[in-house]
């Protein structure tokens, strides 16, 4: 599991969200900072990135309070992973290899459930 | 057969903006996420798909936020919103994958649904059970909307055969018939999609005979569809294809094309707030080209005007619009937008086999002022670095005085486009139905001008095509080759019965 090089770090539309879903004013206990989690996982779906395995992967990703990006390994951007419009027109052939770069309090269970999301090929249960 | 209910779907109405632009917003938002999902809970899996991918967007921050942002900056709802999604459109246009680029029909289905809504439009009452639905288009949502169990059928004018509904309609056996025209006002209607004809207000002959059709059905086209190459009189014919876009291409019939004979560029036009940029329209034209490999691609500059009106670039108000500003003389008045489809072009004849035709030439001094152009575009295009060049140059013979003095023209191909040319020769409006008995683009004057151009190709070695609907039309392909035509263009649909036609033909007489 290769972190990918923090420079590279900018999701293009992070900072110009709705208000509603910007960054949580979580009370700043100790271990509430950014956390960091990072992962990679190779896509099995035979049809790369369709319709409904976007919907699922954009519908999951919203579940975390994080900030999530998603790229194909070698892709040049980063992509919000909550943005259906954008994951949509990623470029994901069938057997490519999806990372993702997750920063905040649940960064972790958010890359997990991810992976497992890709690795289950899209399998109702994830959904 | 059944009643005829005619839908509309445009989004034309003035919307005076509110107080609360964005409340305004996001009430269309909801009452739109409500409907889909509504939908989406009745439907099939297939459906339920795009249905999703449409509730998705409206809960995408990525999107939302930009419209709302537009808003706070004073921006109309509605103009905000089709701002936004026509953006995405765009990109979605400019994606290598087709599918991607298919996406862009859901979602413009969404930003008409959501636009429909600001606008306080109540939701159509429902067809009863077994109507014809006769529309200008037909989006993928509506089809949904609509109870098919018991039969019926659809008659777009325009639509597309790669269109989501017409997949949604293949799917569930429903009959749809696309790019017909304008529809004239009917009480019953008659819809062969096997024949690919619809019949409004039909006889009691015509009833019988389609009885009779029904009970012995022929093949399916894609399924008689005939590798062979179709000839006629012992010269090769070639039978091409006319399209809106590279999404027309996902037609199963596409492949078996000898080429793309008319590529449209209207519909990149339509929709949006200004004219596609060279990017945008580049793409669209790569994805053709690359698509057709050595196969010839010829694309039609934009054909504004008449009854295709492009917000902010055709005249308003015309009293004749057919014989005002469009096609070539509105391109030539509007030099920036007729520029950018020019470099976009020039650019693109290095992919492939292209071919460029002006529409609506009238004139021959007409025609040399746009290759001029045209020549000045790739010069300025190689000045900078840009690879381009200058394609075959030719064009769409519709108007009467361009047919009578052909010889005039400098072009290096003509293309004959009946639709119009009946309209102008006939002198009876294409969208009126009330004189479509007139409308005759098989009758002796019409065929008298075909002949005129076919004669001066053969006599000055310059290719001549005919792109109008009747070179689908299996009952006048053979008319059309005995007037000297080899090479018709038609859309993708009508191209098994029309090649079906002329094999036909062919054998019989090697039997004779």
């Amino acid at each position: 599991m290769s972190a990918p090089p923090q420079k590279n770090f900018r999701p293009a539309d992070m900072d110009r969200k709705a208000p509603n879903s910007a960054k949580p004013q979580t009370p700043s206990g100790p271990h509430s900072a950014e956390d960091k989690a990072g992962g990679s996982v190779k896509l099995v779906h035979a049809v790369g990135m369709h319709a409904r395995p976007a919907v699922k992967l954009t519908k999951l990703a919203k579940r975390f309070r994080s900030k999530i990006a998603i790229r194909v390994v070698g892709a040049e951007d980063w992509i919000d992973a909550k943005s259906v419009a954008k994951v949509m027109a990623m470029r994901a052939p069938c057997d490519s290899t999806i990372e993702f770069v997750a920063t905040g309090a649940d960064a972790r269970p958010a890359v997990e459930a991810l992976q497992a999301l890709i690795a289950s090929d899209f399998s109702d249960s994830e959904g | 057969m059944g009643p005829v209910v005619r839908l509309s779907f445009a989004n034309a109405g003035e919307r005076r903006p509110s107080r609360d632009e964005a409340g305004a917003l996001r009430a269309a938002l909801a009452r739109a996420a409500r409907d889909l999902a509504a939908l989406a809970a009745q439907t099939d899996e297939q459906a339920a798909e795009f249905l999703e991918f449409q509730l998705a967007l409206i809960d995408d921050d990525a999107v939302i936020g930009p419209a709302l942002g537009r808003v706070a900056d004073g921006v109309a709802a509605d103009l905000a919103w089709r701002h936004v999604m026509d953006e995405l459109i765009s990109d979605y246009g400019a994606n290598p994958s087709e599918y991607v680029q298919a996406r862009r029909l859901d979602v413009a289905d969404l930003r008409d649904r959501v636009v429909g809504a600001l606008q306080g439009q109540a939701a159509a009452a429902a067809p009863p059970p077994g109507a014809i639905v006769v529309a200008d288009d037909l989006p993928p949502s509506r089809f949904l909307e609509i109870d098919w169990s018991a039969g019926g059928g659809v008659a777009l004018s325009r639509g597309s055969a790669a269109s989501h509904s017409a997949m949604l309609a293949r799917a569930r056996g429903v009959p749809m018939l696309v790019q017909l025209g304008a529809l004239p006002q009917a009480g019953q209607a008659l819809l062969d999609a096997e024949q690919g004809f619809v019949e409004l207000d039909p006889s009691d002959a015509q009833l019988r005979a389609f009885a009779l059709r029904r009970a012995a059905p022929a093949a399916r086209n894609e399924e008689r569809f005939d590798a062979r190459r179709a000839t006629y009189r012992g010269d090769a014919v070639r039978l091409m294809i006319n399209i809106e876009g590279p999404e027309s291409l996902s037609h199963p019939a596409a492949q078996f094309a000898d080429g793309v004979g008319l590529m449209r560029t209207e519909l990149l036009f339509e929709g949006r707030d200004q004219a596609p940029d060279e990017e945008t329209q580049f793409a669209a034209y790569a994805a053709v080209l690359r698509w057709a490999g050595e196969r010839p691609v010829t694309i039609r500059t934009l054909d504004a005007g008449g009854d295709k009106t492009i917000r902010g670039l055709s005249e308003p108000g015309e009293l004749n619009p057919f014989l005002g500003l469009r096609g070539l003389r509105l391109s030539l008045r509007r030099p920036d937008v007729f520029t950018a489809q020019l470099r976009a072009l020039a650019r693109a004849a290095i992919i492939g086999n292209l071919k460029v035709m002006f529409p609506m030439v009238t004139a021959p001094h007409e025609f040399v002022a746009a290759r001029t152009l045209f020549h000045r575009t790739v010069e300025a295009l190689r000045e900078a670095g840009t690879a381009a060049r200058v394609p075959e140059l030719g064009m769409m013979v519709e108007v009467p005085a361009a047919a009578l003095t052909i010889a005039d023209f400098p072009a290096t191909f003509f293309s004959i486009g009946t639709n119009d040319l009946t309209q102008y020769v006939m002198a009876c409006d294409r969208t009126n139905g009330a004189v479509s008995d007139l409308f005759d683009p098989m009758g002796a004057a019409v065929l008298e001008l075909v002949r005129r151009v076919v004669d001066h190709g053969r006599a000055s070695g310059k290719a001549v095509s005919l792109c109008g609907d009747v070179a689908g039309d299996p009952r006048h392909v053979l008319a059309l080759l005995n007037c000297g035509l080899r090479e018709l263009s038609m859309s993708p649909s009508s191209l098994a019965a029309a090649k079906g036609a002329i094999l036909a033909s062919s054998s019989e007489t090697r039997l004779v």
